[in-house]
């Protein structure tokens, strides 16, 4: 009998990787290539490892993640368009050791979750915000996005973002490390097994700063949207690190654990 | 026995809700009700029962906040008026859609637009209606006292937790700013763990345990075919409310050849103006809507078979007048007056009014 027979390399102590529990058995609706499959994992992974599933509460945006409930084995709240940090804020103070996260997009985020996200960073809410930035407006059909880079052709900038029709990209990220309440600042990607084994430890730390209460955790992950941008994911990656890099460099923006002194709180 | 107190109806509704067991408060200033927000800030209640109180950046964000507390199970409220709970209409309708238990207020002022800051009752299609968008009902109830503004905060968690809805206290700056005597409830604890399991544990965002599936706050259902189921049981819910909770009271009207029809401070005006017909003889009755929604369609059909004519009285343009006409079905006359845009009619104008459109009419 052959060693190569699937039922002696299938068993436990060739076990290298397992999905984790906490990611459900539903088939995901996101397009090949798209960054939302590999940051939901990440995520689940991140709560199976803490084993904080019975604490855990997610708060899903509008936008292609809307259904991000039918794939993490959590509890979740579904808000409004740009409201999730409003969600968060009462959940997580109501709820106090609890573990509470908003997943959003750039569209819920940065457009219409602009006053929203700045405020609940400013009062240092003890929740985690992970921002997916992907430049466009996936779920209605490849929109301009604040964060649509200039030049970038979408179907609401056929001609390509320009500065006298849409005005400037919004760098929020950096925006929001300007808050004396943000704690954690912080830009990843999840295009390489380097950088999701980065982005995971972000967001790791972004669930224990909730312990450590000592104010918001922001952790932007730059990602694509093969769909949106009509290129393949391949190309997708590359077109990334090649245009959306150069304005959204990736890398700690701010970790107050480590400055001796953030200059904002003076 | 609860204390005796001299208060105003927003200082009773922020005393109500620490004594009620509120969890959380959420709110955004806007007069003529910014003294629920600083009455909290001052009696510091998260210091006592532990309830949270939080100056939320805008309407939209307080309102949003409750739609967070309340998928925790929580007890939780929030207070407006009138542009601002415009503001909130889209967290409203999420509300209804997901079928969370919740307290708003509203202490309407005059409209359209930023309008004024003086007492109005132009809102009752908004709150009556829905508001937001899609097929959803509140429950809406008008009280006419400071005592109410109190006891309604209680009885609107009641209700909200026993169907699953936002309750809605509309009320407006006058019961807002008046101050009267009012006998306060006697404290009450906030919720447990254990008792926010057994009470919504079936449904509630508290943490997902291996002993149960997911729960999830959502109004999303893509899926036509279920989309309209759910709208079918929301329906069946409202019917439902409907049959059993209507309230109402009235005032003179066991002899009664002519009724007014008034909620909240109209009511009030009303009273002195059916006080003002008795003693000239006219037997003149009144009809208090306690819930708006439901509206005391039932009751007000069977006085139509005893009453000559109907005034319904507002501080709007006419917007009761609809549900009282719908509820007669044009068996007998039914007329409206009201003042509008901030002006509140005294029971002398409003006596003549029932004169001149009623009795001259007949």
């Amino acid at each position: 009998m052959s060693l190569l027979e699937i039922k002696n390399i299938i068993n436990k102590e060739n076990l290298v990787y397992s999905k984790t529990k906490v990611v459900t058995d539903n088939v995901m609706h996101y397009c090949p290539g798209c960054s939302h499959g590999v940051v939901h994992k990440i995520i689940a992974e991140v709560i199976d490892e803490m084993d904080i599933q019975d604490k855990t509460i997610g708060i899903s945006p509008v936008g292609c993640s809307v259904l991000a409930y039918n794939y993490l084995d959590i509890d979740w709240q579904q808000a409004a368009h740009g409201r999730a940090p409003a969600l968060a804020t009462a959940a997580k103070r109501l709820m106090p050791n609890h573990y509470v996260f908003t997943y959003q997009g750039d569209g819920d985020l940065a457009s219409i979750g602009t006053a929203e996200i700045m405020h609940a960073c400013n009062r240092g809410e003890n929740i985690t915000v992970i921002f997916i930035n992907n430049a466009i407006y996936g779920m209605t059909g490849g929109q301009m996005a604040p964060t649509t880079l200039l030049g970038m052709r979408t179907s609401t900038s056929p001609e390509g973002r320009s500065v006298d029709l849409h005005g400037y990209p919004l760098k929020i990220t950096e925006l929001i490390a300007q808050l004396p309440g943000a704690a954690y600042v912080t830009r990843q990607s999840v295009h390489t097994p380097a950088t999701v084994r980065k982005a995971k430890k972000a967001i790791r730390k972004g669930f224990e700063n909730q312990d450590k209460k000592i104010g918001i955790s922001f952790i932007e992950i730059v990602s694509t949207c093969p769909s949106g941008w009509k290129i393949s994911p391949v190309e997708s990656n590359k077109w990334m690190e090649e245009h959306m890099f150069k304005l959204y460099p990736p890398g700690d923006i701010k970790d107050s654990e480590k400055a001796d002194e953030d200059p904002y709180k003076k | 026995m609860g204390e005796l107190k001299l208060r105003k109806g927003n200082e009773a509704i922020a005393e109500a809700a620490i004594r009620f067991g509120c969890d959380g408060y959420f709110g955004y200033p806007i007069t003529p009700q910014s003294e629920i927000l600083e009455t909290l800030m001052v009696r510091k209640p998260w210091e006592t029962t532990g309830m949270v109180v939080l100056q939320a950046e805008s309407e939209v964000a307080a309102i949003n906040m409750i739609y967070g507390g309340a998928s925790c199970g929580k007890r939780v409220m929030t207070t407006s008026s009138s542009p601002g709970i415009s503001l909130m209409l889209e967290g409203v309708s999420y509300l209804a859609g997901a079928e969370l238990p919740c307290l708003i207020v509203n202490v309407v002022r005059g409209g359209p637009g930023l309008g004024t800051i003086q007492p109005s009752q132009a809102d009752y299609f908004q709150a009556t209606k829905g508001g937001g968008h899609g097929d959803y009902q509140l429950i809406v109830l008008a009280p006419a006292s400071v005592q109410e503004m109190h006891d309604f905060v209680g009885l609107g968690f009641d209700l909200a937790f026993k169907y699953r809805i936002p309750s809605l206290i509309l009320t407006d700056g006058v019961i807002g700013q008046m101050m009267e005597k009012v006998i306060v409830a006697d404290q009450e604890p906030r919720w447990t763990d254990e008792q926010i399991q057994e009470i919504s544990g079936e449904w509630a965002t508290t943490g997902k345990t291996k002993d149960r599936e997911q729960n999830i706050a959502t109004s999303l259902i893509l899926e036509a075919e279920e989309m309209e189921k759910h709208n079918h049981k929301l329906q069946a819910k409202y019917r439902e409310i409907e049959k059993n909770d209507v309230r109402y009271e009235e005032f003179e009207t066991e002899d009664a050849e002519y009724l007014m029809v008034a909620y909240g401070s109209s009511a009030r005006i009303c009273q002195k103006s059916v006080e003002i017909a008795r003693e000239k003889g006219i037997k003149l009755g009144l009809l208090r809507p306690i819930t708006v929604w439901p509206f005391p369609t039932i009751r007000l059909a069977e006085l139509a078979n005893q009453v000559k004519g109907m005034l319904s009285v507002e501080m709007s343009a006419g917007q009761m007048v609809y549900d009282v006409k719908l509820a007669i079905n044009g068996k007998i006359p039914v007329e409206h007056f009201g003042r509008v845009g901030g002006m509140v009619p005294s029971p002398g104008e409003v006596f003549e009014a029932f004169e001149k459109l009623i009795l001259g009419g007949k």
